[in-house]
């Protein structure tokens, strides 16, 4: 990125209409893959000065046991309705649960869902970090990931959505593919960086269990009920030039026994529709690498 | 300038947990618990029977629900009165009418103040939680480890001074403890904590306290105050998760319902009747077992 300045240089302007076409694989117009955080939040983390980690006092016992319930009831109860009706994970890791809850890692490999970094600990903050040790986090990632799982990242989603100027030209450095971090579009693009090629992965922050239960409140089957009103306009406009939707998951919202039944619904309703690419990130990214970037990057 | 290296220290990065208060384990793996008469789903209703002095202490921290404007904040003090005075009748009413019982987590106040509200409760067979002295009675880290000691004491005392058999089950004031928690409930002879949300199923702290999860997400605080759905959503909300963990049940084994109702919220005039009704329905599922902690917790450690 271009540090400093007011526009930071991440990618080009271009309008929604007029775009090179891009077609997913079997004529679908959507592609959906889910984003399961699979994370570790340290019950007494050292303060990172820019930003706390808990609201608390440690131990913060609702916010540290409300994401273990993650690692001990909701991961399986949220993974076998994604098995069940056929969709694969792309697993946003705190790569530490790979020393933490082995068990829990190997689940999610054993079910063939993708993993990309997501730092240590979702207590762990990449502000103020300088570039050596930026590039510690990556290779730890890159080598924690491989040795757990016989995977190499592919993709970053930052620690708790922390970043540093330097972050988006180190992982395509580092060789990696995709970020989750960028907002900008509902299809992938190019992101400009010194080195290297990467492109933006469309996550969501506005259909994040996250944001769905706790910024805006909803009651689960509202929830259930935002995800196919975004799935449905998504595959239509998909008809023109394709879309992606992503669907990240935190097992301890998504997975509580109010909101897993209806969120089963919303995996049957798109499965059956016939209209979406259901696939991991690294499967969209490979498409768009060999099909689409070269055009959308020509003049980048 | 770099990061303090300290932040990119992991010392506790192995497996299990950066603690020792308890260990990992999934739910999945343990063994199917069997609850009595063969029921699937035990449905543990746990009211929060609170008093809310009109002079807030903010050590450690202010609990939820306390006065809000300046001195006297008559509105809180009193609205939190009425849950007391009225809506726990409404409450009582409630279970009577489905054939229920609950466990009640009680300040110590309520116990000093209303001991007649201590002798309904008992006549109608529910349980008593200790919880807390009164709404000062927050803890975290950082209250001296003598003074939650004396604090989990004058709780107990205050609730066997109006007549209660000592409680075997404590709730912390919005779950929040301090690192001398654990030890401290243990020293007081506690069997069960409701804390620690983490599970669907009790489980054993490594110091043999049982921690009873009472999923906050399924609170009446949670989902009508913090996030403003109505009684009906409420309603729909916890039978979809009956209906959910009944399912589960049959492949898993048992499974709970963690029911968590404040009377100065749930017990409304124009709540109470979507709550009734929920409690009729799930009264008339085959699958539903209605018990409190004491019951839940003895049931499960019987089967360790």
């Amino acid at each position: 990125m271009q540090e400093g300045q007011a526009d930071p240089g991440l990618y080009d302007f271009a309008r929604y209409r007029e775009r090179p076409r891009i077609s997913w694989p079997g004529g679908k117009t959507v592609a959906v893959w889910v984003a399961p955080n699979l994370e570790y939040y340290e019950i007494d983390p050292p303060a990172n000065p820019h930003r706390k980690s808990w609201t608390k006092p440690h131990p913060d016992v609702v916010g540290y046991a409300h994401r273990d319930h993650s690692n001990r009831v909701s991961h399986w109860r949220m993974a076998d309705a994604m098995t069940k009706h056929g969709f694969p994970g792309s697993v946003s890791l705190s790569i530490s649960l790979c020393q933490h809850h082995p068990a829990v890692v190997a689940d999610a490999n054993e079910r063939g869902w993708e993993f990309f970094s997501h730092g240590v600990y979702n207590t762990r903050y990449t502000y103020g970090m300088d570039e050596a040790q930026e590039r510690a986090l990556i290779e730890d990632s890159i080598h924690t990931v491989r040795e757990a799982t016989g995977q190499t990242i592919r993709g970053w989603l930052a620690p708790a959505l922390t970043h540093t100027p330097r972050t988006l030209d180190l992982i395509a450095e580092y060789g990696l593919d995709y970020t989750c971090d960028l907002y900008h579009d509902d299809q992938p693009g190019p992101v400009k960086v010194k080195s290297g090629k990467l492109i933006s992965m469309p996550y969501s922050l506005e259909v994040n269990d996250h944001y769905g239960f706790f910024v805006y409140n909803m009651s689960p089957r509202d929830y259930a009920d935002t995800l196919i009103r975004q799935y449905e306009r998504l595959a239509e406009e998909g008809a023109e030039s394709g879309t992606v939707m992503c669907i990240p998951l935190h097992a301890y919202l998504i997975g509580q026994p109010h909101r897993i039944g209806p969120f089963e619904e919303v995996l049957r309703h798109i499965a059956a529709d016939g209209r979406a690419w259901i696939a991991r990130a690294g499967e969209i990214a490979d498409h768009y690498y060999a099909h689409h970037y070269a055009e959308a990057a020509h003049g980048a | 300038m770099a990061l303090d290296p300290a932040c990119l220290d992991y010392p506790r990065r192995a497996e299990g947990y950066d603690h020792d208060l308890y260990p990992w384990s999934a739910i999945r793996d343990r063994k199917p618990i069997v609850w009595p008469e063969g029921k699937s789903v035990a449905v543990w209703l746990c009211v929060s029977l609170e008093w809310f002095p009109i002079t807030p202490s903010d050590t450690p921290f202010r609990a939820p629900g306390h006065m809000a404007t300046a001195y006297p904040d008559f509105r809180h003090y009193t609205a939190r009165e009425y849950g007391t005075r009225v809506g726990f009748y409404r409450l009582l009413d409630a279970f009577k009418k489905a054939g229920v019982t609950a466990s009640i987590a009680t300040n110590g106040a309520i116990a000093e103040r209303y001991p007649d509200i201590i002798a309904d409760i008992l006549a109608d067979g529910h349980e008593i939680i200790a919880h807390s002295t009164d709404m000062n009675g927050t803890i975290a880290t950082g209250l001296a480890e003598a003074d939650e000691r004396a604090l989990i004491e004058q709780s107990l005392a205050s609730i066997e001074a109006a007549g209660a058999p000592r409680p075997t089950g404590w709730l912390s004031i919005a779950r929040s403890q301090s690192w001398n928690t654990p030890a401290l409930l243990k020293e007081a002879g506690f069997d069960y904590s409701c804390d620690w949300v983490n599970d669907e199923l009790p489980y054993a702290f490594n110091n043999g306290l049982i921690n009873l999860p009472l999923n906050h997400e399924l609170s009446d605080r949670q989902i009508i105050t913090v996030q403003q759905q109505s009684a009906d959503s409420y309603a729909r909300q916890m039978e979809d998760a009956f209906d959910y963990l009944s399912g589960e049940a049959a492949s898993h084994g048992g499974r709970m319902l963690p029911l968590h109702i404040t009377p100065y919220i749930m017990a409304l005039p124009y709540r109470i009747a979507a709550f009734e009704a929920l409690l009729g329905r799930l009264a008339a599922r085959p699958e539903a077992w209605f018990a409190t902690g004491a019951q839940i917790t003895t049931a499960w450690k019987a089967q360790q």
